[in-house]
């Protein structure tokens, strides 16, 4: 393969990487709560994936983890959200139905207050789906484009 | 070059004052969204739930430039 | 602090970026050049929609231990957060068709790889 990049940014991006995917769940999840959300989470998570491409190289990342198993990562996550939409056809299309009820069903008291987690009805959900879309769809990207771009020395 | 940069800066100048923007609708969003949707927080509330059509045109236009991206770099199974 | 024209200096800020930004997409030669020129016309106009809903002295409009202050506008933040992905789409696209460029014609100066003359 040539040669690779030393042996300390080697050992360094395996300890690094998974506090990277854990603070860009953590960002996904609590979008309800705190500044964040599906987008913002899905980024901070793409790049943690983008610094295991640039330290390992793309090759042996291929052989892990094929485009074909992402994609398939990314249109789950599309239509979880296109479904979420159909589900309160009843009243309207992207109806909030969940509000009232027992699962995320919470209504917090009016003004400041400390944050509960299991309010607002179909959003937590909705932020799941976008959140998979994003990290799939922008690690696919880097992985093509670095593939592509590589030169194979024979 | 100089016109445009003139007429920009005609426009930034008679604009609304820095401080006091015309704000009707985001005091309706900002007082009802504890009671309609249940949640804490206003940003999160318009993105998906106000205006959750122009989310779904997003992520139609994401899905369409990872295609775009994945046909470019496709090598031809030679026949 | 009163309402004089000269004191919105964040919106004669934008003017000069997007001027800027319009003069490099105009007079570069270099294809990469002109990508970074479209960046910056793209995060010139973003920076005009979130200036565009500032309230004095606000905080951000979140109910999750609020002091007692004004809060922003919280409308143009989320078109800010559309139009952010919507850049990132674009230059993925544009990048792309510049490797292919580059393949196909050896060379990424816009005047040298022309293929249609005449």
């Amino acid at each position: 393969m040539g040669t690779m990049i030393s042996k300390i940014v080697r050992t360094m991006s395996d300890i690094i990487a998974p506090l990277v995917f854990v603070y860009g769940a953590y960002v996904i999840i609590h979008g309800h709560m705190t500044p964040g959300g599906g987008f913002q989470g899905g980024a901070v998570f793409a790049s943690g994936a983008g610094l295991l491409i640039v330290a390992f190289g793309a090759y042996s990342l291929q052989q892990k983890l094929k485009d074909k198993q992402v994609t398939l990562l990314e249109s789950a996550g599309s239509l979880l959200f296109i479904g979420l939409g159909f589900a309160g056809l009843a009243v309207t299309f992207f109806f909030n139905f969940l509000v009232g009820t027992s699962f995320f069903g919470h209504i917090p008291p009016t003004g400041a207050n400390a944050g509960d987690f299991w309010t607002a009805g179909v959003l937590p959900l909705m932020n799941i789906a976008v959140g998979l879309k994003v990290i799939a769809g922008i690690a696919v990207v880097m992985l093509t484009i670095a593939l592509a771009t590589t030169e194979v020395k024979k | 070059m100089g016109i445009i940069l003139t007429l920009f800066i005609a426009a930034a100048l008679l604009i609304h004052p820095f401080g006091e923007p015309p704000s009707a609708m985001d005091d309706y969003i900002f007082e009802n969204s504890q009671q309609e949707i249940g949640t804490n927080e206003t940003v999160t509330a318009v993105v998906f739930d106000y205006r959750g059509y122009d989310t779904l045109g997003e992520a139609t236009i994401l899905s369409a430039a990872v295609g775009g991206v994945i046909i470019l770099f496709r090598k031809e199974r030679g026949k | 602090m009163t309402a004089s024209a000269l004191y919105n200096i964040p919106f004669i800020a934008v003017a000069i970026i997007e001027s800027i930004a319009l003069f490099i997409i105009i007079s570069q030669r270099s294809l990469i050049k002109v990508v970074m020129g479209l960046g910056l016309l793209a995060s010139g106009a973003n920076l005009f929609i979130v200036a565009l809903g500032y309230r004095s002295g606000g905080v951000a409009p979140i109910y999750t231990n609020l002091p007692q202050q004004a809060v922003v506008l919280p409308v143009p933040q989320a078109l800010t957060l559309t139009s952010i992905v919507i850049a990132v789409a674009t230059l993925a696209l544009m990048l792309s068709m510049i490797i292919h460029i580059y393949r196909n014609t050896g060379s990424t100066d816009a005047e040298k790889s022309r293929l249609m003359k005449g």
